[in-house]
């Protein structure tokens, strides 16, 4: 199962839980759920546009 | 008994950009731009330098031992640090500290240093041709490179109780203070073509115990380099952490281990867990499992996930607190605040990771990546998502993504413009840094464990400075204060 698919599971195994909790949780999820859209609208602003350039050129010689 | 942890970590930061994209002009152009905004250059001092030195004892000829390098741009600063080329890095090595607490300071202070070395340099070079730093530890290409952490130890502590006690902890902390990556880049790793993992790091273990730093890496280094009195001190140097963005994760990454080797020094390895049957089959697996739960078999025939291990040793470094108040580490409340952010992210990353995303690097960037997937229908390993992965670590303000997902602060700004400029007060460093600030046209080199000055007749005098709690600001604040110049200094040292 994957990483997404499992967070997926416990969040609706957890809206079965008692009805104020849900509502809670819901509340708790929309706001987590809008605090991620504002941050990924500001790493558009900055992310390298060229990503697949901007990847392949970081390239490190060995260290330590 | 335990004796003081005195610790400090090192950093090797990634460079792009420059001019020829030659990372080691590159980095010497960053080194020296900062070393020369001071008044004056000061050398590092190799003498005490024996990278080859094995702690299982004599000299190991059959290893790759590492080669000091020096000819590249070398430098000691006003706070204790060292600042300096290493292979093809610009490389911090904080100053010796105190207290976990003080060396995330003077750990953040380097960030803080490296950012305005690459401003001076970049200032004085072509836009085309600027450079760029990340605190990071891979290129994503199979190329790592190091942060190592140094913890001052009993030298008669058994080597071998230092690997019974330390293996667990160092295959599993990345469960709270992994640095995460998107996907693999060993062959080993490829294979199993993992999405995301907790750890830069983990991939690029391949032995348990060795010499090397640099090829077949092993999860306890043996380098005997104690940098101080040999008979009483050993200087365990930790090569297999990743290099956090997030403070509260350097601080409990350093606060939990200097708890974990006090609680060794005190009480010997039996309460630690078993070790792992294959810990670096175990360093591996448990960085490619995101759900925390794969267990692997251990020497007293149990099973253990990476959070396994680590909630055990919580409860190792717990004891230890209870039963000393564990001031070898550091004073209570300190203590106290090392114990309650290593439980909350522990607890957090399996029950609910929102919670310590703003702690845990490795859910901070993976919030990131899984948000920027979805919302653009991404598949694994997309360029965009090792973009994200690698300008997570940007120092630049203006590109940093660390700066931006909302990781807490534990070290205020001013502390940190101070820690950039001066020394701790409680180790040797205070005299170094004093003595680099104070008396800098008569010094010719300083190391770890020793200042030598040049007072133009005679020969060159070196102050030692063999014990990491001597020439602190409570014992040598007073003579530094009434010495005006160097030679003062030293009379008032021979009397």
């Amino acid at each position: 199962m994957s990483e997404r698919e499992r967070i997926q599971k416990q969040r609706s195994e957890r809206t079965s839980e008692a009805s104020s909790e849900v509502s809670i949780d819901a509340t708790k999820g929309d706001q987590l759920k809008a605090d991620l859209d504002d941050l990924l609208d500001e790493i558009d602003e900055v992310l390298e546009e060229n990503a697949e350039e901007f990847v392949r050129n970081y390239v490190q010689k060995g260290g330590e | 008994m335990a004796i003081a942890k005195v610790l400090g970590i090192e950093t090797e930061y990634g460079i792009a950009g420059g001019p020829d994209y030659d990372p080691i002009a590159s980095s010497s152009i960053i080194v020296n731009a900062y070393a020369q905004q001071g008044r004056t250059r000061i050398n590092w001092d190799f003498d005490g330098e024996t990278p080859d030195m094995d702690a299982r004892g004599g000299v190991d000829l059959t290893s790759f031992a590492p080669i000091v390098e020096t000819h590249l741009a070398n430098t000691v600063l006003t706070n204790g640090a060292r600042l300096y080329v290493d292979h093809a890095h610009p490389e911090y090595s904080s100053p010796e500290c105190r207290t976990p607490l003080e060396a995330t300071l003077y750990d953040v202070a380097g960030e803080e240093i490296m950012r305005r070395a690459l401003g001076i340099a970049n200032d004085s070079l072509d836009p085309a041709l600027a450079i760029t730093l990340y605190k990071n530890n891979s290129d994503g290409k199979g190329n790592s490179y190091g942060t190592h952490e140094n913890y001052l130890v009993r030298r008669d502590v058994e080597f071998a109780h230092l690997v019974r006690a330390m293996v667990p902890h160092f295959v599993s902390r990345q469960v709270v203070i992994g640095a995460g990556k998107v996907g693999a880049e060993t062959e080993a790793a490829l294979e199993h073509n993992p999405a995301f993992q907790l750890s830069q790091r983990a991939e690029f273990f391949e032995e348990i115990v060795g010499l090397e730093t640099t090829l077949k890496r092993p999860i306890i280094n043996t380098r005997d380099e104690p940098h101080s009195d040999a008979e009483r001190f050993r200087r365990l140097h930790v090569i297999i952490g990743d290099a956090n963005m997030s403070q509260t994760a350097t601080f409990v990454k350093l606060g939990s281990t200097a708890l974990l080797l006090a609680a060794l020094e005190e009480f010997g390895p039996d309460s630690f867990p078993a070790l792992p049957r294959s810990p670096v089959h175990a360093v591996r697996a448990f960085s490619r499992d995101l759900t925390l739960r794969e267990a692997v078999p251990c020497d007293d025939d149990r099973s253990r996930s990476a959070w396994d291990f680590q909630d055990e040793l919580w409860h190792v470094a717990k004891d230890y607190v209870g039963r000393t108040g564990a001031n070898a580490v550091a004073e209570s409340d300190e203590v106290e605040l090392i114990m309650t952010h290593w439980r909350e992210m522990l607890d957090g990353v399996l029950d609910d990771r929102d919670s310590v995303a703003d702690r845990v690097d490795w859910v901070a960037k993976l919030r990131v990546v899984n948000g920027y997937q979805e919302r653009y229908t991404l598949r694994d390993h997309d360029a965009k998502l090792r973009a994200i992965d690698l300008q997570y670590h940007d120092l630049r303000p203006t590109h940093s993504l660390a700066q931006r997902v909302g990781l807490r602060r534990l070290c205020s700004e001013g502390d940190v413009r101070e820690a950039v400029h001066n020394p701790p007060l409680t180790t040797r460093a205070y005299f170094r840094g004093q003595c680099v600030a104070r008396y800098p046209e008569q010094i010719v080199a300083a190391n770890w464990d020793s200042v030598v000055f040049d007072l133009g007749e005679g020969p060159l005098q070196r102050v030692p400075m063999l014990d990491p709690l001597r020439g602190t600001h409570a014992l040598t604040a007073e003579l530094l204060e009434t010495s005006a110049t160097a030679n003062e200094l030293l009379d008032a040292l021979d009397r």
